[in-house]
Order: structure tokens, then sequence, then C-alpha cells
């Protein structure tokens, strides 16, 4: 069995701290109990547990711990987010305001309230993937009800510039919520001073289980009312029924309280490598970092790689470094990526464009071999592609009449 | 989507790759697809003009690993090829013989697409010499 390569798509999910482990086993075992079954020791364990687990999750977020609902992860967050406000707000008015680079879970839970009558208007960023403050206010009418904007972007790591937007929304007696699931644990997200009433993130992305995040939900100022998305035994305030994953939301709350005390060092040492990596590419010629480079993710950078195409190129290297590519691939078409095509690019720029997310474990010896293995690619790849000869030649291939 | 050996083999040592250095006139190219279909193919055949055969042929190819694989197993072939049997070279063999998924078929087509360009460009240049 050859090594696995080298892993910089901790965007995608990351590996669970072996620490967050050790704190998760025993409430599988001996601790097994239902959180919900208050008459007994068992129960009385497992509630303790996640009661815990509820204060250093909410600690790092600058939160009270009842305004943390456990749900299976961010996904389950946003849906409930946006359609409890959508169906409790229903009297004040059914227009949504979200950016054209949200996930898709933003993106799709829109669509379908569209379809259940919601108006919904999709703002444009600039070409650095940021959105324009101004822009947001003038898409502000009087039934709007929600603003929906991601803290950072999974693709490119870009920040949305998170206090200017939610003083817009307080400011027109709009609910806002983020999808922060790409900057909980990693940078400093703060519920009060970010002004933020709804906020989705998920335990996978910060060194925790899979299947279990948390919706924030303000209680005061304003108090958020929201409409529960699954009927059941009414755990989480009503908000959320089912039994608790008990072992899972342990595994978050430890997960949590070490990105508090690490991420200082960890941001400190990750955007150094980063800046190394991005640095080498940027070596090459016609190379191109997506995204607004002084308002990122210290551990992303998205990066295009002119007049090769991106499957081609992934294959040269994915044996040895595996990271995200600008386009989903759904067998037949790869179809590229909807936050690249927002942000300005062209398909086929799209589609050669690579997603790096360095992690807790990246070595800098990591970062040297991921270099050479992709820059060998790009430049093998360079020597037989019609396109890079034609660009070498001077052509304008934007303007070029392609035969098809 | 697993590539199979023959796919990854001919991505990883293309044959035949760059370009012709004849003068124009025994070439024939032919520049085939688009970068928004995620595929461009340049074929270029070196041809004897007294024996109608295919001297040497190079591609280069922007897409993905089919699309470089199809490209450069289809070079191998031409290579000593007449023109005629080169153009009885179907996107079916090209299939067959690198065990494309059905979903990589666009690639075999695109590739035989191009050697009929690149032999009509070639004829056209030298439209009366025919068979002597
Ligand atoms: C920005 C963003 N939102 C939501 C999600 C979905 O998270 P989960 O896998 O916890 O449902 C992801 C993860 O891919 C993400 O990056």
């Amino acid at each position: 069995m050859a090594e696995k390569p080298v892993y910089l798509d901790h965007n995608a999910t990351t590996p669970v701290d072996p620490r967050v482990l050790e704190f998760m086993l025993p409430y599988f075992t001996e601790h097994f109990g239902n959180a919900s079954s208050r008459s007994h020791p068992y129960g009385l364990e497992a509630a303790h547990a996640v009661e815990f687990a509820r204060e250093q999750i909410a600690s790092l977020i600058g939160a009270e711990a009842k305004e943390i609902i456990f749900t299976s992860g961010a996904t389950e967050s946003v849906n409930l987010a946006m359609k409890g406000v959508f169906e409790t707000y229903a009297s004040k008015g059914n227009h949504i305001i979200l950016l054209e680079t949200e996930h898709k879970a933003v993106m799709d839970t829109a669509s379908t309230l569209e379809k259940k009558g919601a108006a919904v208007t999709i703002l444009k960023p600039e070409s650095n993937g940021m959105i324009q403050p101004d822009l947001l206010e003038a898409a502000i009418r009087p039934d709007t009800i929600l603003i929906a904007a991601m803290y950072a972007n999974n693709e490119t790591g870009v920040i949305q510039p998170v206090q200017a937007i939610s003083a817009i929304a307080r400011k027109n007696g709009v609910l806002f919520f983020t999808d922060a699931t790409q900057a909980v644990g990693k940078i400093p997200v703060q519920v009060e001073q970010d002004g933020i009433d709804l906020m989705a993130f998920s335990a996978h992305k910060m060194y925790g289980p899979k299947g279990v995040g948390a919706l924030y939900v303000r209680r005061k100022q304003p108090r958020v009312k929201l409409t529960a998305q699954l009927d059941g035994g009414g755990h989480e305030r009503g908000l959320r029924s089912g039994t608790l994953n008990v072992p899972g939301i342990v595994g978050f709350g430890k997960a949590a309280e070490i990105c508090k005390q690490e991420m200082a060092a960890d941001t400190k040492r990750l955007a150094k490598l980063r800046d190394k990596l991005e640095h080498a590419f940027l070596q090459m010629e016609e190379v191109q970092v997506n995204g607004d480079t002084n308002h990122r993710l210290p551990h992303v950078t998205n990066i295009t790689f002119r007049y090769i195409e991106g499957d081609g190129l992934m294959l040269g290297f994915n044996q040895k470094v595996a990271v995200s590519s600008g386009s989903a691939c759904s067998s037949a078409l790869t179809e590229p990526s909807h936050v690249l095509i927002a942000m300005g690019l062209t398909a086929d720029q799209a589609k050669s464009t690579l997603r790096f997310s360095l992690g807790r474990y990246t070595k800098e010896q990591e970062i040297d071999f991921a270099i050479k293995a992709i820059s060998d690619t790009v430049m093998k790849l360079r020597e037989i592609s019609p396109l890079w000869e034609m660009y070498k030649e001077g052509m304008d291939l934007d303007q070029f009449n392609w035969p098809g | 989507m697993a590539y199979s050996l023959k796919v990854m083999d001919h991505y990883l040592h293309p044959r035949c790759a760059g370009s012709l250095d004849e003068p124009l006139q025994h070439i024939g190219t032919a520049l085939v697809g688009s970068p928004l279909t995620g595929a461009v193919i340049r074929i270029q055949i070196h041809v004897d003009e007294d024996t109608q055969m295919i001297k040497a042929a190079r591609f280069k190819t922007y897409g993905c690993g089919y699309a470089i694989a199809t490209s450069s197993l289809l070079c191998e072939w031409l290579t000593g090829l007449s023109l005629e049997d080169a153009l009885q070279i179907d996107a079916q063999a090209i299939n067959y013989e690198l065990e494309l998924p059905p979903v990589k078929y666009v690639c075999s087509k695109l590739a035989v697409k191009a050697i009929r360009n690149a032999i009509r460009d070639y004829r056209h240049k030298h439209p009366v010499k025919m068979a002597s």
C-alpha cells in the first residue's frame, strides 16, 4: 500500500484531535445514558456532560450556554435557522437576502423557501469575494426578514465584513444569520461584537467528530424565535427534537475548548505555511490567487493555474496531495464552482483552480512536498497544452473563436 | 472515477506529445474542442508526399486524463499509417483500447475529429497530388 497523500483539504473535514477522542470514548460505553433520562444517574451524567459541552462551545463564541442548540451538523443548523425564521416571521414579511457565494446548504434552503413563497434576493460579491455593504443596504425592503451572509467562505477563505453587515441588519430591524462553519474555531468569532442573531457551525470542521453541530440562537436584543423543523420529544428547548448525540456533543465541546486555547498559535503557524505555499506557486506564470488576501482565513488559499484543465491537473498529483478543485464533479459533467463564477472567473478558469486548506497537523515538509508535486504537474501539463502554447505566442484566448 | 492502467500510462508518459518542426506544406494540422467543453486537442501529422504515409504525428491537449490519453494513443497509432488507413480509425477502437467509461466517449470522438480534420487540412494543401 502506497503512503497516503498529504492532506490539505481541512475545509472539507478535519481529523478528530486525539484529545477530543479520548474525552468522547467513555460516553459510548460507561456513561451511555440518555441526557433526557433525568430520573437516574445514567441520564444525569449524560445531561451534565452535555451542559458542560454547551458551556465550552458558548465560551468559544462569547455566547450564553442557553443560546446553543445542538444539531446534526451545519447543514441542519442552516435549515433550522432559515426555515425556522421564515415560518415564524411570516406575518412580518417573506423577503430573504443572501450572498451568491453561500454554501449549497444555504443556497438550496433558500430555493426551497422560494417555492414556499419566499422572495429571495441574491447579492453578487465584488471580484475579491466580499460583499459591498451598500449593496446590501439597498436590497433591504420593508418585508425583509432575514439576511444570510456566511462568515468565511469554504472555497476561498474570504471573510465577509460581518460587523458592517450586522450593523445594517440591526439598523433595519432585520435578523442576521451567518453560516460560520469555516470560521468558528479558526478565527475569533464573537456573537456580541459581531452582532450575530443566528449562527450555524459544525464540529467536524474544528477537529471534533462528524454528525454534530450547533445553531446559536440569540436570546436577548432581540430574542430570536424559531419554528422547529423536527417534531418529537421537544429536546433543545423544543427547537430540535431527538435524543442528543452525547459522545458527539462531548467531543464538540472539547474541540471548542482546544480551539479557544490554541487558535492564536495555530493561526500564526498556519498562515506562515499557507503563505509559503502560495508564494511558491506565484513564482510560476499565469497563476492567480482568488479572493481578498487581506480578509481571509489564515489556513486557506484558492489558486487558479491557467491554461491547463482541472481534472487533468488533479490526476497528476492526487495520489500525493489531497486537495479540492474548483469544480463539483458529477460523473458526466464537471460543474464549475458557483463561488468562483460569482467572483468573475470563467468556467474554465474555475475548473483549473485548486483549494488548499491546511490544518492543525500540517507540517512544513508536507508543504514543501505539495509545492513540488503540484508545480511539476503544472509544468508538465503546460508543456503539452495547446492553450499554453497559444498564450505564449501572444494570442488572446478570451477572444479566440474556438472550433468546437 | 477510476482510471484504467492504460489511461494512466498514457497520461503519465504521453507518446508523441509536442509540435512538428517541419515546413508547413508537409504538415496537416487540426485544432478541435474548446476550453468550455473541457478539452482542446491539436493534432499535427507529417505526411510523406509520395507514399501518402504519416511519418510522424504529434499532439498537444488541454483536458482531463482521458483526453490526454486518447490523443496520445491516437498519435501512437497514426505513426506509419497511410492516410486512408488513418481515416478508418474510429472512436470505438479507442474506447475499447483505453477502456474508457461511456461518459468519456466524448474524448475519443473529439480525437477522431482531430485526425480527420488534420488529414483534410493536409489534402487541402495538396489538392492535385493524388495517386501517382
Ligand atoms: C460553509 C459551510 N456551510 C455548511 C457546511 C455543511 O456542514 P455539515 O457537513 O456539518 O452539514 C459546510 C461543510 O461542507 C461548509 O463549508
